[in-house]
């Protein structure tokens, strides 16, 4: 696997790469998207107990859970920037970010909207609100301290080592619901167990779940070409790339 | 060269490794406080290994099972009673003013703040409904768990008991 990693590394070979990926990723993304929540959010029974209103769980679950997976991959690339010295790592970073910190506000704003006719409330100070809340912190922090250095290494480094030590966090998201007494329900489809969620509602949700999860890879794919570009625009292979269009 | 990259590889490792465990120890230390409610066992038997109780007085969270047949209504007023349980069988009774959220029901988790009255008796200024994890449809509620779900407020008044249990 490594080798065949190995040559991504080289922004050149990894700006072509993401090139091709691209136009599939998008177009696989909006096609899942628009059927998963159109069938989630149109077309599903009513629930027993909840009647409409947890038909936004199509938007919420994927969010949330994609707002993790987004920061499990940040970390990733930030521990192999880190150790490996790969700078390629580290621009993936920097374009994950701002992905994952808008799946982590989706994930709160469409909990609280949720929870306003459900629980009774916008929002308590619950174990799992809270870790999602910090996560969104976690996020800011690692873009805040990427500008924060006047020198770019310096902050890059930092905002690497934030985002490895940032993702304690997740486990810390996903059993608060087991570890301690909260108002947010447990796991529904994140467990080893059947999913408790009847079949004619599960298999949009698991569309729309990949659906979010594209959209991911195909908003950093361009974030990064545009990384790429961004910090190579002084090497040759740029110079007759820009020049050439 | 080799060893650079191992040192790095060690030292993010060990730093990892040391704010884990200090987050860890610090959950630990807070893991009673940490739980968003009391449950009516943890009311009457006290919380942890310390068996602490609340005081009378303190304001807190009560979080468990509405016990069927156990709402009482004034017929004048918005007050409302009604006992908590869990799986300890302990009961803990919540006395609430004010309009109570719609997924309210007998037999439904729910979670209410407020002060304590009485050892066991909590004055709620608010009270939210907590749900579970499991969604299905309405047809398969009822064909599964007996369970016949209607809004409180299209009940007849003589359904009411019987709805959600089975019918």
């Amino acid at each position: 696997m490594f080798k065949w990693l190995h040559p991504l590394a080289k922004p050149e070979t990894l700006y072509h790469f993401c090139g091709k990926l691209s136009p599939w990723l998008m177009a696989s993304a909006l096609f899942t998207l628009l059927l998963g929540n159109i069938w989630g959010l149109g077309f599903t029974p009513t629930d027993y107990q909840q009647g409409d209103s947890y038909r936004i769980i199509h938007i919420h679950v994927p969010s949330a859970i994609m707002s993790m997976g987004a920061y499990l991959a940040m970390a990733i690339a930030a521990f192999t920037a880190l150790v490996w010295q790969i700078k390629t790592a580290q621009w993936a970073v920097l374009a994950i970010a701002p992905i994952g910190a808008v799946y982590t506000a989706i994930a709160l704003l469409t909990g609280m909207a949720w929870g306003k006719p459900m629980w009774g409330a916008w929002w308590v100070w619950d174990a799992r609100l809270t870790s999602e809340l910090i996560l969104l912190f976690l996020y800011f922090g690692v873009m805040a301290l990427h500008g924060a250095f006047s020198d770019r290494q310096t902050g890059a480094k930092v905002a690497s080592l934030l985002a490895v030590i940032g993702s304690i966090n997740l486990p810390i998201i996903h059993f608060s619901v087991e570890w301690w007494n909260t108002l947010h329900q447990g796991a529904t489809i994140t467990k080893f167990a059947k999913p408790s969620i009847d079949p004619s509602m599960l298999w949009p949700l698991l569309i729309s779940l990949l659906a979010f999860k594209l959209l991911m890879l195909w908003l950093t794919c361009v974030r990064l070409r545009t990384a790429i570009l961004e910090n190579e625009q002084h090497r040759p292979w740029v110079k007759q790339l820009v020049g050439k269009v | 060269m080799q060893s650079r990259r191992q040192k790095r590889l060690f030292s993010i490792l060990l730093v990892i490794g040391l704010i884990a465990g200090a987050i860890g120890a610090m959950l630990f230390a807070l893991s009673q406080n940490i739980n968003l409610f009391y449950t009516p066992g943890q009311l009457v038997q006290g919380l942890g290994e310390g068996k602490i109780k609340p005081d009378v007085g303190q304001r807190l969270r009560l979080g468990g099972m509405v016990v069927p047949g156990s709402v009482k209504r004034d017929a004048t007023s918005l007050k409302v009673s009604f006992d908590l349980t869990d799986d300890s069988g302990e009961i803990a009774t919540v006395e609430f003013e004010g309009i109570l959220p719609d997924l309210f029901r007998e037999g439904q988790g729910i979670v209410a703040q407020g002060s304590l009255k009485s050892a066991t008796v909590l004055a709620a200024t608010e009270v939210l409904a907590k749900h579970d994890e499991e969604y299905m449809p309405p047809e398969v509620a009822e064909a599964m768990k007996g369970i016949r779900h209607v809004p409180p407020s299209q009940l007849k008044q003589s359904e009411r008991s019987s709805a959600n249990y089975g019918g």
